[in-house]
């Protein structure tokens, strides 16, 4: 498969996309996103579901779908509920928002049930209460303060150091916001099921970038070993020998919810389903762009000034220095990939071999074990 | 099986039979729950898959400064289940939910009047007893006025009733220290009729001496009986007992039933309130300051209750029979109705009787929350019709299938045939689940609803994902030059690890989702939270077993083309050190 050719690539660093030396173009999409998303909240606002403001909400189940909006209008007025009557139509049942119906509740009920020719049984109304959504709100905002403390203490306690817990976070907060904005501008339903959703996004987000950073602690910890990479180079090879893993898992995350999202809105219509796999939906796949594209580079600049790392960059520069001179000065030996297949020896941009060269038989293998040839052809 | 003779799999096989043996377990766990118990064969389903009724209620307290505490939250649940319960609504459910809310869940349709009555607010009072008598009326003959309950000289009643009550009968004789004590039959009622009938009010104080006139001089003046009350009163059978739109008038006298139905009682005007009440605490009886083991429950007022209090037990305490009772009533319903020993003046009362520590301490909460009366707030009330409830549940699983197939499309396409370990995970893992939830749902009352069903097939997702993690890591080792079984080896070390913190992100956001979501959406959090707990199951006890095994096969271990694993493919390091100082060139094997 390509893609599996493509990964090898990404993985040997044949191929490398420059993920944390460009990560000024990265921040300045990522900023341009952010600024539409605040925009679209700013002006655009929310549109928030019924269950901030109250009101009652009927479904008629194999409903007789013809002229449905008339007739929901004159059932639910007949039942003695003024105001707005809104009414759609999801296969076949017929869905009514009203304002909180009440104690009118069962009235209702019995009219939309006449007028749609349905049994009584048929229909099914929910009423919100006006406090639900506030009550809602103020639950997940609970959530999610108790969610970032806590995933913010165990990242710093697993990676060991409260950057990457800081660029994790960012990510995460960044995802949020244009999460939101992209429900402010396509103008989606906000809702408490939603509101979950986002909330769960803040797992997925993480999910991600846990995948990520793990790979990059990896990296950054051999380059520390060897003095051979910089900081910022290995972070950027674990950043592309994660990139197919991060696709497939944000694919195979993504098609359920898909299954979901297509299902529920051309058969189920709107509700907790719908809600919560759309917020999932969209938040996954930010929440990929973010784990590689923000929260990588974001760690790299973090960490850019730490005397440790300032001290392997400056060691990697001057191993790549003389290993450019030993290729200068041997141009004639046999070609760099062949004396040197290690390519984890080789910076990521392709620059070439670093360090001293090598028996070919040296650097390969499980562990760099053999550095003489084997005793029966000394 | 010549693979499984192969003694390098001997481990992996061992993990691969621990999972069958979680299985089975699993397995036999819910046949033996729908054998022998009330367990069924089938996750038990929410009420919007099934059809049926939820609420979601908050308690607000009559200070709408004051907000609500865990145990004033445990306290209105058990209020709400008992008059779900007296309400005969069967197998409703009522549970707390993230601190704040009381959902409860009604299967079927019930009638808006019994939705009504489960919400409307509770109120602690005090009532003097008029009359007293036992709960069921006898078929042959109807019960005189007076009540069966007959006063002893001690002025504690032994009530006659067809089922007695030994826990609650009363200890006669109490000696007391500092405060003075009420001494009850502590009898609790569940079922009310207040009988909103009585003559002229008028409001009390002082001692009556239960002069029966025209006009009630006190709350416990015989004069409230009222030939129509009296009729009313008599005609009482507490098992007969099913009301909910009774008008609960403080100032008119009520009949009532206790909640074991033992007794009923026809009670004067409310004298005191709830709200009298500063604190209520159960405990040993202090005696001289030592501790006795008598069970006790100190009441103390408030100074304007104390006031009220010792007024009103300054008259009873004159007065012989169940006229020297005071009830004290919970949403209409008597939780005790102690005699009278002394007037207390302090505020300070004892109710003592054969109390257990535990019962003691149920009737000290009633007491505490009747401190602060609570209404209760609708936040939603979601009404689903069975169609609808069977409609979605069949869209869900649709969507489950739909998701699934993608996924293992997906999987195939990427990773060839090992895609089908993918396949086989993502099975077992729907096994271990199913059986899983239907266990909880026996077990746990747990029920299965649209958002939960939306938890399972996002965490198909999840799940898949953590296979990912792995095979791309045993491709990265391949390519670095392992043989396949080393690469599983080496790459399950470092996949492990990522998977773990990976998968533990996901649980805490489960558990606080769990912990602090509302209503519908909880189920989502515990079907993420249950199914990334048998993610970690699946990829430690089944999926890395089976890749153990696998790469010892000659398809996946030779790296067959279509094994996903080849090394060719791969672009694996050209040169391999396969052992004894050889080395093997791909090109040259190829």
């Amino acid at each position: 498969m390509n893609i599996a050719q493509f990964g090898n690539d990404l993985y040997t660093g044949k191929r490398s996309i420059d993920f944390i030396g460009r990560q000024k173009t990265w921040y300045s999409i990522s900023a341009l996103l952010l600024a539409l998303a605040t925009l679209g909240i700013v002006w655009h606002g929310l549109n928030f579901g019924i269950e901030f403001e109250g009101g009652s909400e009927y479904r008629i189940s194999n409903a007789v779908t013809t002229d449905y909006e008339a007739k929901a209008k004159a059932a639910v007025s007949g039942a003695g509920i003024d105001g707005l009557v809104e009414s759609s139509v999801v296969g076949d049942s017929v869905r009514v928002q009203t304002v909180a119906a009440g104690e009118k509740n069962e009235g209702v009920k019995t009219a939309l049930a006449k007028a749609f020719g349905v049994d009584v049984t048929k229909v099914s109304a929910s009423l919100i209460g006006p406090s639900w959504g506030a009550s809602v709100s103020a639950k997940a905002l609970q959530g999610l303060i108790a969610f970032l403390v806590l995933v913010g203490l165990f990242m710093a306690v697993y990676f060991r150091t409260w950057k990457m817990a800081v660029a994790g976070l960012v990510a995460l907060a960044h995802d949020m916001v244009i999460t939101v904005g992209i429900y402010a501008l396509a103008d989606f339903e906000i809702t408490p099921a939603s509101m979950i959703g986002f909330l769960t996004i803040l797992g997925y987000s993480l999910y991600d970038t846990v995948v990520v950073f793990d790979k990059v602690r990896e990296n950054t910890a051999d380059a520390f070993g060897s003095r051979r990479m910089s900081y910022a180079a290995a972070a950027n090879l674990a950043v592309n020998q994660t990139l197919v893993r991060s696709i497939n898992t944000t694919v195979v995350a993504l098609l359920p919810i898909l299954a979901i999202l297509v299902v529920g809105i051309s058969k189920i219509g709107p509700g907790t389903l719908v809600d919560l796999s759309l917020a999932l939906f969209v938040g996954i796949a930010v929440g990929a762009y973010s784990s590689i594209f923000v929260a990588t580079p974001l760690l790299v600049w973090l960490r850019r000034n730490e005397p440790a790392v300032a001290d392997l960059a400056k060691h990697a520069r001057r191993v790549e220095a003389t290993a450019a001179k030993t290729a200068a000065a041997a141009p004639a030996e046999a070609p760099v990939d062949q004396l040197l297949p290690n390519d984890e020896l080789r910076s990521v941009a392709g620059v070439g071999p670093v360090g001293r060269p090598l028996h070919k038989y040296a650097s390969t293998g499980p562990r760099n074990q053999p550095k003489r040839p084997p005793r029966s052809r000394r | 099986m010549t693979v499984a003779l192969n003694p390098r799999t001997r481990g992996p096989r061992r993990a691969l039979l621990s999972f069958v043996a979680i299985i089975l377990a699993l397995g036999a766990l819910v046949i033996g729950a729908r054998t022998w118990g009330t367990g069924q064969l089938t996750p038990k389903l929410g009420l919007d898959l099934e059809g049926g009724t939820e609420m979601v209620l908050e308690p607000v307290l009559s200070d709408s400064s004051v907000t609500v505490n865990q145990g004033q939250l445990d306290q209105a649940r058990d209020i709400i289940q008992q008059r779900v319960n007296a309400n005969g609504v069967a197998e409703a459910t009522v549970t707390t939910q993230g601190g704040r809310n009381i959902v409860v869940s009604i299967p079927g349709q019930p009638t808006a009047e019994q939705l009504q009555a489960i919400r409307k607010p509770s109120q602690l009072r005090f009532r003097a007893v008029l009359e007293a008598a036992a709960g069921r009326l006898t078929p042959t003959s109807t019960p005189t006025a007076t009540g069966t309950a007959t006063g002893t000289s001690s002025g504690t009643p032994s009530v006659t009733t067809t089922t007695p009550a030994p826990a609650f009968t009363p200890a006669p004789g109490n000696t007391l220290t500092g405060s003075p004590a009420l001494v009850p039959p502590a009898l609790r009622a569940d079922t009310t009729t207040p009988a909103p009938t009585a003559t002229a009010s008028s409001t009390s104080t002082g001692s009556g001496t239960a002069t029966p006139t025209a006009t009630p001089t006190s709350a416990s003046d015989l004069a409230w009986v009222t030939p129509a009350l009296q009729a009313e009163y008599t005609a009482v059978d507490c098992t007969k007992f099913q009301t909910s739109e009774l008008v609960d008038d403080p100032a008119k006298p009520l009949i009532t039933c206790s909640d074991d139905l033992n007794e009923k009682y026809l009670l004067g005007p409310v004298e005191v309130d709830g709200t009298d009440i500063s604190s209520a605490v159960a405990g040993y009886r202090q005696q001289n300051g030592q501790t006795t083991n008598i069970v006790v429950v100190n009441l103390n007022f408030t100074s304007d209750g104390a006031k009220k209090f010792g007024a009103v037990t300054t008259r009873l305490y004159g007065l012989q029979g169940n006229l020297n009772r005071f009830a004290i009533v919970l949403d209409r319903k008597v939780i005790s109705a102690p005699t009278t020993n002394a007037a207390i003046l302090t505020g300070q009362a004892e109710i003592s009787g054969n109390f257990t520590i535990e019962s003691a301490r149920s009737l000290a909460k009633q007491l505490q929350f009747g401190a602060l009366p609570m209404s209760f707030s609708l936040q939603t009330e979601n009404d689903i019709s069975p169609t609808l409830g069977s409609e979605q549940l069949k869209l869900g699983l649709l969507a489950g299938l739909i998701g699934l197939l993608l996924v293992v499309g997906y999987s195939l396409v990427q990773y060839r045939l090992l895609g089908l370990v993918t396949v086989v995970s993502l099975v077992a893992a729907a096994l271990l689940t199913y059986l899983t939830l239907t266990w909880l749902g026996w077990a746990a009352n747990f029920r299965l609803t649209l958002a939960g069903v939306t938890g399972v097939i996002v965490s198909i997702g999840v799940t898949a994902d953590s296979f990912i993690v792995y095979f791309e890591r045993i491709r990265d080792e391949v390519r670095e030059g392992r043989t396949l079984a080393a690469a599983v080896e080496a790459g399950w070390a470092r996949a492990r690890r990522t998977i773990i913190a990976a998968d533990l992100v996901n649980l805490l956001a489960a558990v606080v989702l769990y912990i602090l979501a509302a209503s519908n959406v909880r189920g989502f959090a515990f079907t993420l939270g249950v199914t990334t707990l048998i993610d970690l199951l699946i990829v430690f006890l089944f999926t890395h077993p089976i890749m153990g095994i696998l790469a010892h096969t000659t398809f996946f271990g030779g790296g067959h083309p279509w094994s996903g694993l080849s090394p060719d493919r791969l672009g694996a390091k050209t040169t391999r050190y396969v052992g004894a100082g050889r080395f093997v060139d791909a090109g040259a094997k190829a």
